[in-house]
Order: structure tokens, then C-alpha cells, then sequence
């Protein structure tokens, strides 16, 4: 049901965790539903220079967390908005298509903790 | 390393999802293989091989009815429990339409039972679904309370296929039977796991599956007491008294017989082994991982079934790890439902939803060893640590 790099993303997750002093935090989805996850980044000179996961979900909600964290690293904010569910779900070579909302999840999350960035970044300003 | 038993270079393999189905027993196949060869007849036909058939289909429905204390002309033989559960509960529904359109089913119904209450719902009856309590007991003073003037039958599930709560079934026939009201009862799950007998559970209508029991896939049974009367669903032939035409499985129904057979011998011995194994493993997860539940009612359940639920993780994920450690069991949260629904038995017992995903069922059977228990305990134990410290609402240690 689940294609390989899924299976590899769950089981090896990468960048799990959170920053302490994060400079963007995204949290996206609800217990009550069953998939929540929360992306803590930290940006250096505009690019994405630590990104962390924390997911409650099922397995592909957990691969598509720590896909994005792969993805992202290292980019551009702008980069980094571009990512979208489909590139996710792509880049782990497709999903079941009643878990594409879990790569949905990912982007929002990711987004999320971008537009915390650059709100907190706004209001410094 | 754990003495399972499974050679030095096998993997590890342990199957403990015996609700969803089971290892057919070798003395099964062997019963049904030359019903697949030389014994190959239609038991319509009135030469020789038709007669062999023939023979075996009447053998097998008395072994059948032998087990559930029927009479050989009370079973219709069918494609297993779902087929059996909408033979009876629209049979009945569609012959009293006249005398009265209301049914009464429970919350806690298997899939097999509920949308067919839901599709006769569509079709312009009435249906009442009583509630259970929060370890999934039914009360039959509610039961009593939903039955009026045009109530036609009651379908309450034996066992619930999911958190193993025992119904009180028994109790439930007596009160229908006070109103002149059919019973049904699915013992697609209790069969083989404690003794079911009609007389005993004063039922009416009993729905069996073979697969469930160490059978094979694809045959069931539906007990119609003697007397009542229903509508088949399908025209064709005379086959089965008339209630289910088509050319009878005599492979699976021989399947069935033997498996009934075994069910009939082992099942003292299997019920005193799994309940012992059971308790052991509810007791191992709960001391050895914090906030662990166990759903459902602690006695009142069928002697396999384990069903737990740990906060701050989800069921998918538990069941996928278990699986890449060799473990086999199923899990009803939402993630893994295609509708995307947490189930609705769990729901049902009032479980408040962000608790409700991190469910598991463990249903053991006969093979399973306490050395496997322990194995999948252990394991258990490191896949919860891991999901909580991924998840975002787990308590930081």
C-alpha cells in the first residue's frame, strides 16, 4: 500500500524534534481528527537553515513530516513556499489517494511556520 | 532472544489479527480437497456423483446443526456472515413488510448488519440502534423500551467483532419473545470462542462464517428456527429449502463441517488457554505502558480479543511498526478507515475523540504462545515510546 521511500521516511524519520529558539513556528491539523504536526525552522541569511517535525499521525503523515524537512533544507524561503502536497507526495514516489490530505498537512505545517517567520520578522521591523 | 520456534534465518511472523480471519486447519483442507477433485458433483444431480455430493451436503448440515443444537433442516447453508446477516434481516424485513416495518439493532453492529439496517431505513423502514454503555453493554430494558406495535425482528451482534463485549443475548430473546418479536444475533465472532448453542440463546435467526473458526473463506451458515418464515433474496433453483438458490459450495460447506468439528472439541480447551493468555497480555501493556486503557468490558469478552488504546499516538502507525517487527494485528482509527472515520464502536463508547485513534485489537488464537506475547509486549512497548517522543502532544518527559 505504501511505496518504499514511505516506508523509509516512517521508519528512519528525519529531523524529528523541536528548536528551542526557533525563529518560525508551524502547527497544523487537530488531535480530535487524528493527524496534528508542529515545524519548528530556523532561518539563516533568507535560507531554511533547520527545520524540525513533530507529527501525531498515521504513517504516511509521519513520512510526509519528515520528507518535507528533507526537501526543504537548506532553501530559500521563497524556495521553500513553492513546495507544494503534490511535490511532496512525489518526491515519495505517491501516496494512497486517501492519505494525499496527509501531504496537504506537511505543506501547510511548512508554510505555517515560513508566515510565522516573516510575521515576527514584520513586527521587529 | 525469544524461543519462537521459527528457525534460525526465518523471519519473524506472528499472527494476531484472528478477527479478521485464521490459518484454515490442515484437517479442513484435507477434508474439502476431494470435493475440489473426484468428488466433484452437483448435489442436485440424481446419479452417482450428484449422490456423493449430495451425501456430504447433508452431513455437513447435521455436523452444523449438531453444533448449534439445531435440527439439519434449520440451516441454510450460505457465502459466509455478511451473506447470512442480509438473508435474515431482509428475508424477514421484506415477508413482514405488511405485518409491520420497524427494527431494532444496536450501535455496536458489525458493517454486515448496520448498512443493511441502513439500506431498509432508505427503503421505508423504521430502524431504532439502542445504545451501549461504556464498555459496550447493551441493557435489555432498552431494548424492551424500543419495541412497539409494528416491531418485526431485533438483530443484536453475539460478540462484538471489535471490542469482544458478550451481549446478553439470551435475556434479549426472552423479552422479544414476550412481544411476539423474531431475534437475530450475529455470532460470526463468538462461535469456536465460548459455546453457542440456539437453545441456550433462545434466538431465532444465528449468523456463522467459517473463516472466522479455522474454515475456509467464503462459506457461512444461517440457523432459521424451525417454523419461521423468510424470503430468499436471490430466485434460481429449490436449493437450501427454497431460502438461498444457487449451486451449493460443497468444498466450503464441507470446510465448515470440519471446522465445526474441531470448534466442538477444542473449544473448552482453546477458551481456558486464550482467556489465560488474554489477561496475561491486557496485564503485561497496562503495567508496562503509562496511560494504556483497555476498551471494552474486562470479563464479559471473547477470550481472544485484546483491545487497547495508549494516548498521544495513532493506531496506523502502531499497527505499521508492529508489522515491520513481524506482528500481524488491526487497529480501528480513523487514519486507517478509507472513509477516514474513527470506528464507530469506539466512538460509540463514549471515548473522546483525540483519544479514540491510538487504538489497537489484538485477537489471539489457539497457535499464538505466551513467548509471542511477550515478544509483541516488548516491542509494543519501544513503537509507543517512539510515536510519543515524534508526537506533538504527548506530555514532555
Amino acid at each position: 500500500m505504501y511505496s518504499e521511500k514511505v516506508m523509509d521516511h516512517f521508519s528512519n524519520p528525519r529531523n524529528v524534534g523541536e528548536i528551542e529558539d526557533a525563529d518560525g513556528v508551524g502547527e497544523v491539523g487537530n488531535p480530535v481528527c487524528g493527524d496534528m504536526m508542529t515545524i519548528h525552522i530556523k532561518v539563516d541569511d533568507g535560507k531554511l537553515a533547520d527545520i524540525k517535525f513533530k507529527t501525531f499521525g498515521c504513517g504516511a503523515a509521519i513520512a510526509t513530516s519528515s520528507m518535507i524537512t528533507e526537501m526543504a533544507m537548506g532553501m530559500t524561503i521563497e524556495e521553500a513556499l513553492e513546495i507544494t502536497r503534490d511535490s511532496v507526495a512525489d518526491a515519495l514516489d505517491g501516496l494512497p489517494p486517501v492519505k494525499l490530505h496527509c501531504s496537504n498537512l506537511a505543506a501547510d505545517g511548512l508554510h505555517a511556520a515560513i508566515e510565522d517567520y516573516l510575521s515576527k520578522k514584520e513586527a521587529g521591523n | 532472544m525469544y524461543p519462537l520456534n521459527r528457525g534460525e534465518n526465518k523471519v519473524v511472523r506472528i499472527y494476531m489479527d484472528h478477527g479478521a480471519t485464521t490459518r484454515p486447519d490442515p484437517e479442513v483442507v484435507n477434508a474439502m480437497l476431494p470435493f475440489y477433485d473426484e468428488l466433484f458433483g452437483n448435489a442436485s444431480s440424481l446419479h452417482t456423483f450428484g449422490q456423493e455430493a449430495a451425501r456430504a451436503l447433508a452431513s455437513s448440515r447435521k455436523t452444523v446443526a449438531d453444533f448449534l443444537r439445531a435440527e439439519p433442516e434449520e440451516i441454510i447453508f450460505t457465502s459466509g456472515g455478511t451473506e447470512s446477516d442480509n438473508l435474515a434481516l431482509k428475508g424477514i424485513a421484506y415477508l413482514k413488510k405488511n405485518k409491520g416495518k420497524h427494527i431494532i439493532t444496536s450501535v455496536i453492529e458489525h458493517p454486515a448488519i448496520l448498512n443493511t439496517c441502513k439500506y431498509l431505513g432508505d427503503m421505508g423502514y423504521r430502524i431504532t440502534y439502542v445504545p451501549v454503555n461504556n464498555q459496550g453493554l447493551i441493557d435489555p430494558a432498552d431494548v424492551e423500551d424500543a419495541i412497539t406495535d409494528d416491531t418485526i425482528l431485533i438483530s443484536i451482534i453475539h460478540a462484538n467483532n471489535e471490542i469482544g463485549t458478550i451481549q446478553p443475548i439470551k435475556e434479549i430473546s426472552a423479552i422479544a419473545h414476550m412481544h411476539g418479536v423474531l431475534v437475530h444475533t450475529d455470532a460470526v465472532q463468538s462461535v469456536g470462542k465460548m459455546p453457542v448453542n440456539v437453545d441456550d440463546l433462545g434466538v431465532d435467526m444465528l449468523s456463522i462464517s467459517a473463516h472466522k473458526i479455522y474454515g475456509p473463506k467464503g462459506v457461512g451458515a444461517l440457523y432459521l428456527r424451525k417454523g419461521t418464515r423468510l424470503q430468499g433474496l436471490s430466485q434460481g433453483g429449490s436449493h437450501e429449502m427454497g431460502k438461498r438458490a444457487g449451486t451449493e459450495n460443497i468444498p466450503g460447506i464441507v470446510g465448515l463441517s470440519k471446522a465445526v468439528e474441531l470448534a466442538k472439541q477444542r473449544v473448552e480447551g482453546d477458551t481456558k488457554y486464550l482467556v489465560n493468555l488474554r489477561d496475561t497480555m491486557i496485564r503485561k501493556i497496562l503495567d508496562s505502558i503509562p496511560e494504556s486503557y483497555l476498551n471494552g468490558h474486562p470479563t464479559k469478552r471473547l477470550c481472544n480479543n485484546v483491545h487497547v488504546r495508549f494516548s498521544y499516538v495513532e493506531g496506523e502507525s502502531l499497527l505499521m511498526m508492529l508489522n515491520m517487527k513481524g506482528v500481524a494485528v488491526s487497529t480501528g482509527s480513523a487514519c486507517s478507515s478509507k472513509s477516514l472515520e474513527p470506528s464507530h464502536v469506539l466512538a460509540a463508547l463514549g471515548i473522546i475523540p483525540e483519544k479514540i485513534h491510538g487504538n489497537l485489537r489484538i485477537t489471539l488464537g489457539h497457535e499464538n504462545t505466551i513467548d509471542e506475547v511477550d515478544y509483541v509486549v516488548e516491542n509494543l512497548v519501544d513503537i509507543v515510546k517512539k510515536l510519543r517522543a515524534m508526537s506533538p502532544i504527548a506530555p514532555k518527559d
